[in-house]
């Protein structure tokens, strides 16, 4: 594997561009996601890394409206560049859906009784919606603007720059939205979404490594007996993960 | 139908800590003992074993070792007639649970109290006179001094493994320890730990401005090492995974490493795991307990009728219990009567983050929980408070307890948190940034307490904690005063960007963020039962036979990381246990 090391051969100039692999994406059928054609994993271009493994994944929580929305945000937040590799090739999306699935989006570890008071910003969420909830009630709730705001259009199918705006908008929590804070929403689906680009690739995400490379970053080395004293030059070793895969 | 246990002599609620050392203590002294922890049992092998330890997501998301707030959690509101509410979402400190507590996903920073912390409103009213005292601070000595303690905080230092340079040694100064510590009986048992390069770093910038620089003693080994129990430790490898972690690796000293091979071997020793404590049962007359009642791992309520209970929760909890079980007078700030919820006091923590070219190897994945460098020149009675123009001191140090992506690249400020700006910026931070953090000193108001929420209850229908709490005039000028320093020191090492946090004028206490799991107060220690809940052995005054060590007993919180002064606390506790209580049960101070 070595999306990584694709980076380079990959820019803004690129014919086959991000774009048109997240429209691909957003708009395959379910079974068969990833970007039609191309669906050779060693090719070198970050639109082969969608089926990394030769998998293909059909998501469990999201629908197929949702899934779109989630594929275009996180290509907008974690973009693939000159830097390194995107949220989408890494497969956050596939995280995300996964994540939403257990007990800790369902709100296992958060206080979830009422009254649900407003509260200043200082004393964090205060609503009555677990993180899975936020992201789908959010993820509607912003579809339902698009719809209005754009003729009828899903938020996938606008261009980069008017996802870029509308995602800034929420970030501010100027967006409007109903029954929802935009920013809350945010919040949430950004930490989901770098969540799923640094985490193990166990759970779905960072695949190969990718993020973990970009950085600089050993993984699960977690020895560094050798190294504490060493200043002059940069740490030397790939890093590993937890199944023992070394990169 | 509820269910009795046979009655023990001594009944501990929670195995952190201080658990664990009173259990050891008082199964040392043949005493019959149960210990019931709320969460599960928890050991090196297999929960805190690699890989799957080193899980970001698991640890520092999911925060699979600390307490879940979906059982028991606490209200905060930042001054009376506000209404509460739920700490809903962990963020500004992090409770633990299961056998170790937060002593197993703690970071290992282990020091001792200075000798005027003990007496900290004395010497404050003897240097600037008592009118430098704000009239709603209540500040109050301790009822011991660093002399009382001084074996208590050696013996700790012994069982932890603690690696440090002494820099008083029997009254004489020791070249490259604290040259401003109390006078010790001996050095600590390990060497202290190498230096990261921030560490190392830091003594550059400390001595460019005049400071005294010194390794922060750490219970993470730095060698191999036995301690007074036959426990083993490993040295420490700087894994990067301390805090929100158990040690893989047998070198982060906790109750599971230093003290719960040796009780799990002893037959007057129970532990039951999965045993949340509900409250402490009373007679008649709430002048004794009779034991405890808890809900077991099959939600069955149970009695254990014990002698002695001894309430080793995590601080809040050990408030909470008292006010649950009446065993005190609540705290009344308008009355300013009652005990127990008073001095609730906290830490006034701050960092500076240094951003570095790539030709600097800051590598902060290279971790060690409690190992870095430290300065105690504005802290005690090293500080001119005048000139400073506020009360209590601090410390800043170099600290790097492991960081990962998931735990967060902090970036420089300007930066947008996604898109390519922001991936170019983590990728320039992640291996060529560090920080120094400014620990300050948080002092105790008349209006900062703990009492029981009106309206939100737990998952077991108790009404939860409530905590009403600010950043007062005093701690924000401290913060301002002190990061302007590190700042200073920072600019030394001549980093391409800064970024820094001194609490803003008028800035309100933020429970979403991180900043430190030092609570305290709440049931101090003190003197005078119209203005403590314990007495000098950290028993309540009302109820003779229960013992409520913790930081929970700090009359006000100082500059350091509590985990040393409570250990010792405990150790006191329990020499006053067996040494006084046991010949005569009953109050060990007369009120």
């Amino acid at each position: 594997m070595s999306e990584a090391k694709a980076d380079s051969t990959e820019n803004a100039t690129n014919p086959l561009s991000r774009r048109t692999l997240v429209k691909g994406l957003a708009l395959a059928p379910l079974a068969a996601v990833g970007l039609p054609g191309c669906n050779t994993p060693s090719s070198g271009t970050p639109e082969s890394a969608v089926a990394v493994d030769g998998r293909r994944y059909t998501p469990a929580f999201f629908n197929k409206e949702e899934w779109a929305f989630i594929v275009a945000a996180c290509d907008r937040l974690i973009p693939h560049d000159e830097h390194g590799p995107g949220a989408v090739e890494l497969g956050v999306p596939e995280f995300i859906d996964r994540h939403m699935q257990t007990p800790y989006a369902s709100g296992e570890i958060w206080y979830m009784q009422g009254p649900f008071l407003e509260a200043p910003a200082e004393f964090g969420y205060q609503g009555r919606l677990a993180v899975r909830d936020i992201l789908r009630v959010g993820l509607g709730a912003v579809e339902a603007h698009c719809r209005t705001r754009f003729d009828g259009k899903t938020f996938a199918t606008l261009e980069p720059a008017q996802q870029e705006a509308l995602l800034k908008s929420a970030e501010s929590g100027e967006l409007q939205l109903e029954g929802i804070s935009s920013r809350v929403f945010f919040a949430e689906l950004l930490a989901e979404v770098r969540n799923g680009y640094f985490s193990d690739p166990v759970h779905g995400g960072n695949k190969g490594m990718g993020s973990w490379k970009m950085i600089g970053y050993p993984g699960m080395r977690a020895d560094y007996t050798d190294w504490v004293e060493v200043r002059d030059k940069p740490y030397p070793l790939p890093p590993v993960d937890l199944a023992g895969r070394r990169g | 139908m509820a269910v009795t246990q046979p009655k023990v002599d001594a009944v501990i609620v929670g195995m952190g800590w201080t658990g664990a050392i009173m259990a050891k203590e008082l199964t040392d002294a043949g005493l019959s003992v149960v210990a019931l922890e709320r969460g599960p049992d928890r050991d090196t092998q297999p929960d805190f074993a690699y890989p799957k330890v080193v899980d970001e997501l698991e640890g520092s998301v999911h925060h699979r070792f600390l307490q879940s707030l979906s059982r028991e959690t606490l209200t905060v509101r930042h001054k009376a007639g506000d209404t509460a509410v739920p700490y809903r979402q962990i963020g500004s400190f992090k409770p633990g649970t299961g056998v170790g507590g937060a002593g197993s996903h703690w970071s290992g920073c282990h020091f001792r109290a200075l000798p005027e912390d003990f007496k900290l409103r004395t010497t404050v009213e003897q240097r600037y006179g008592r009118r430098f005292i704000p009239a709603e601070m209540t500040i109050q000595d301790y009822p011991i001094t660093y002399e009382d303690l001084e074996p208590h905080f050696d013996h700790f230092e012994q069982v932890c493994g603690t690696s440090g340079k002494a820099g008083v040694l029997n009254g004489v100064p020791q070249q490259g320890g604290n040259p401003f510590e109390g006078s010790r009986q001996r050095d600590y048992p390990l060497p202290p730990n190498r230096n990261y390069l921030g560490a190392e770093w830091f003594y550059n910038a400390a001595r460019e401005v005049g400071y005294h620089a010194y390794p922060i003693p750490a219970s993470n080994a730095s060698a191999p090492y036995v301690n007074p129990y036959g426990c083993q430790m490993g040295p420490c490898n700087f894994c990067g995974f301390c805090s929100d972690y158990g040690c893989l690796n047998y070198s982060k000293a906790s109750p599971n490493v230093c003290i719960l091979p040796v009780l799990r071997l002893r037959r007057q020793f129970v532990l039951r795991t999965n045993a949340q404590v509900l409250r402490v049962n009373l007679d008649r007359a709430r002048a004794r307990a009779t034991g405890v009642t808890y809900l077991d791992a099959q939600g069955r309520e149970v009695e254990q009728p014990a002698d002695l209970v001894v309430l080793c929760a995590f601080s809040l909890y050990n408030v909470h219990l008292m006010l649950l079980s009446g065993i005190g007078k609540p705290y009344d700030p308008i009355a300013n009567a009652g005990t127990v919820g008073r001095n609730y006091s906290y830490q006034n923590l701050n960092r500076v983050v240094m951003f570095f070219g790539e030709e600097v190897q800051a590598n902060g994945f290279i971790g060690n929980g409690g190992a870095g460098t430290t300065m105690d020149d504005l802290n005690g009675k090293q500080l001119d408070n005048a000139k400073a123009g506020f009360v209590g001191g601090g410390i800043i140090w170099a600290r790097q307890p492991g960081a990962g992506p998931v735990r967060g690249i902090t970036v420089p400020p300007g930066t947008p948190g996604w898109g390519s700006a922001w991936k170019r910026a983590i990728k320039e931070s992640f291996r060529h940034s560090f920080y120094y953090e400014v620990q300050g000193a948080c002092m105790s108001y008349r209006s900062h307490y703990l009492d029981l929420d009106p309206t939100y209850h737990d998952a077991f229908g108790r009404p939860l904690l409530r905590m009403t709490f600010d950043w007062h005039e005093n701690e924000i000028k401290a913060s301002q005063f002190l990061v302007g320093k590190a700042v200073d020191m920072c600019k030394t090492l001549k980093p391409r960007a800064l970024s820094g946090d001194a609490k803003k004028t008028g800035s309100h206490y933020n429970i979403t963020q991180y900043q430190s799991t030092h609570t305290c107060g709440g049931a101090i220690m003190g003197d005078d039962p119209r203005t403590s809940a314990l007495n000098r052995y950290l028993q309540s005054w009302d109820v003779a036979n229960v013992f409520a060590p913790g930081a929970n007993a700090f009359p006000q919180n100082n500059g350091y990381n509590p985990t040393g002064m409570v250990g010792a606390l405990t150790y006191w506790a329990a020499k006053a246990i067996r040494e006084q209580y046991l010949k005569a049960p009953g109050a060990l101070v007369q009120a």
